[in-house]
């Protein structure tokens, strides 16, 4: 019995351990190519490790390239967003779920029903409504479209249905007004909702691509992934430099997964990551 | 269902707790979001795909009628991409389930190191995907790439994965399977820690072995959420798009032979001058159409299984 556990569990940690060095090797395969000479890179067969760890790649791309703008960018863009967003979500959410008037559930019902419109589809008309509001070529584009997530408030307003109404009940009795009874009791409790919420927001906030593509044509308003790919477009195809740059934007995503893991694993099995 | 402990005491009082212009406060500007950027959208796109010559920006259009859906179906583009997109989601979704239920599986043992095996498979769910793709893109490089040289190990010769016709459609999938991995592993693995461990004690009692358990129960009771995540996979896997630019540096493949549906509507708004909105717009309708017959197919799997 106990032989027959031993090779049951070796054969498990082999099979995960396979998978877990294809899953990170474009990680590593990224981080060790931007330490890499160009002469190391290019080399046939590959070499694992560079031989020494300088940072020159790291250098030139800050200096050829604006990513300090970019990060900055990255940074103010979904701050406000995932700010913004999470206040919007957050009032609404209450509204669906404790506040009563007339088709309030028909009205939500509704709402789901446009979670399934994709973005792709009404990106057309969004991109001239942003031509129209003057905002081309500005963080503010990038920000006021994604201020409304329904599906970030279905999560919400599902976590604050749970909360016994009777709270709801007693609090109003005492004297409470909604918007106290919200922020004083309501939002503490759902707590690890929104922590969720906001993490997984922020992921796609930060890593989106698409809709910066279209509005941002001048680097002033670029964040980080759309700088890295006109980073590639313009300027040449030099692997090293190009793995180097991966790695500064990738960076931050990854210390983030390293400090919030439990909290985004479970957050994404509960609700999954939008877009 | 709703709960309401109040609503059977008929001596309980109605109280008022809303004033009536409350909820209107507190939805407002979640409703300005909603409205601007995805309400008017969608009404807009949909009345532009049957605007004939329209320009976005004076707003003007010959006709009303079915002109763009009909250049839209004929477009060898389109078509191409049709086929593409659906030969990508037939090869990709399947693929990794597969990969996915063998993982999720044994990361459901009491294993040591989870917070590394977590790590490792949970990581690419958090990174952006051209920043990764950039670095599968060296990966796949014909002379000097990793994937080749591995290869060369076991005696197979080098493929131009990317810069050759005849395998750039595999290349984007493993690509775009190594992507959807994560996300497919979490989902299943919450949906094996659903499963009541009486089932397993039961099966053991009796005497069957793993490979029996995992067959005759695991598989069977994970079911509805293997169902499941292969649907919403699917409606993701048909949204392919963002995988070409880090690999093909914005291009549809080495030779305009990787089309896409979202690859075609960007085309056509973004790729082509003058921009032909209204054939973007029309092709945008008929994805939304395909992911709204998958939608369906995703809600009568939670009903039918109460999820």
């Amino acid at each position: 019995m106990r032989t027959k556990n031993f090779i049951k569990y070796s054969l498990i940690y082999i099979i995960l351990g396979i998978g877990a060095v294809f899953m990170i090797f474009p990680f590593f395969w990224m981080i060790m190519g931007g330490f890499k000479t160009a002469q190391e890179i290019s080399a046939f067969p590959p070499l694992l490790f560079p031989s020494h760890f300088n940072l020159d790649n790291f250098k030139f791309a800050l200096d050829t390239a604006p990513f300090a703008k970019y990060f900055v960018n990255s940074v103010v863009v979904t701050v406000s967003s995932v700010t913004l967003s999470t206040m919007t979500t957050i009032l609404a959410a209450f509204a669906f779920s404790r506040l009563e008037f007339k088709g309030r559930d028909a009205l939500f019902t509704l709402l789901l029903a446009l979670m399934m419109v994709p973005f792709e589809m009404i990106v057309i008309t969004n991109y001239r409504t942003i031509i129209n509001m003057g905002l081309l070529n500005t963080r503010v584009a990038l920000i006021i479209p994604f201020t409304s997530s329904i599906f970030y408030t279905y999560i919400l307003r599902n976590f604050f249905v749970s909360i016994p109404e009777s709270f709801y009940r007693s609090a109003k009795i005492d004297g409470c007004s909604n918007w106290q009874y919200l922020w004083k009791v309501m939002v503490p409790m759902a707590r690890p909702s929104l922590v969720t919420i906001i993490l997984l927001n922020s992921i796609s906030a930060w890593n989106s691509f698409f809709w910066p593509m279209l509005v941002t044509n001048t680097s002033s308003a670029r964040t980080l992934p759309f700088g890295l790919y006109t980073f590639m477009t313009e300027g040449g195809a030099r692997n090293e430099y190009m793995m180097a740059a991966a790695t500064i934007v990738v960076l931050p995503m990854m210390i983030l997964f390293l400090f919030a893991r439990k909290y985004i694993v479970t957050g994404v099995s509960k609700g999954g990551l939008k877009g | 269902m709703k709960l309401n402990p109040f609503k059977k005491k008929a001596k309980e009082p109605k109280v008022e707790f809303t004033k009536k212009w409350e909820p209107f406060v507190f939805l407002l500007p979640f409703a300005i979001g909603v409205t601007i950027f995805t309400i008017y959208p969608l009404f807009n796109v949909i009345l532009m795909a049957f605007k004939e010559n329209f320009v976005l920006l004076t707003g003007k259009y010959t006709s009303l009628g079915f002109a763009n859906f009909e250049y839209v179906m004929k477009d060898r583009y389109f078509i191409q991409g049709m086929q593409n997109t659906f030969k990508y989601v037939l090869v990709v979704i399947p693929i990794s389930t597969c990969i996915s239920i063998v993982i999720a599986t044994l990361l459901n043992n009491k294993i040591k190191f989870m917070p590394f095996f977590q790590t490792a498979y949970f990581l690419p769910m958090v990174t952006s995907a051209t920043a990764v793709g950039l670095a599968w893109k060296y990966m796949f490089h014909y002379q000097y790439g990793v994937i080749n040289y591995l290869l060369g190990l076991i005696g197979i010769d080098p493929i131009a994965w990317l810069t050759d016709v005849s395998s750039n459609f595999t290349a984007l999938c493993v690509y775009g399977i190594w992507n959807m991995l994560p996300f497919t592993i979490v989902l299943l693995l919450s949906g094996l820690q659903n499963i009541d461990k009486l089932y397993y004690t039961a099966a053991r009692v009796d005497g069957a072995s793993s490979l029996r358990i995992f067959f005759r129960i695991t598989v069977p009771l994970l079911l509805p959420t293997i169902f499941l995540t292969m649907v919403v996979n699917s409606i993701s896997a048909f949204k392919v798009f963002h995988e070409l630019f880090p690999l093909w540096s914005g291009q549809p493949g080495i030779a305009y032979n990787l089309f896409t549906v979202v690859y075609y509507i960007f085309y056509q708004f973004r790729g082509l001058t003058p921009p032909k909105y209204g054939r973007a717009a029309a092709s945008a309708v008929i994805l939304f159409v395909v992911i709204f017959i998958f939608t369906r197919i995703q809600i009568w799997i939670q009903k039918r299984f109460d999820h």
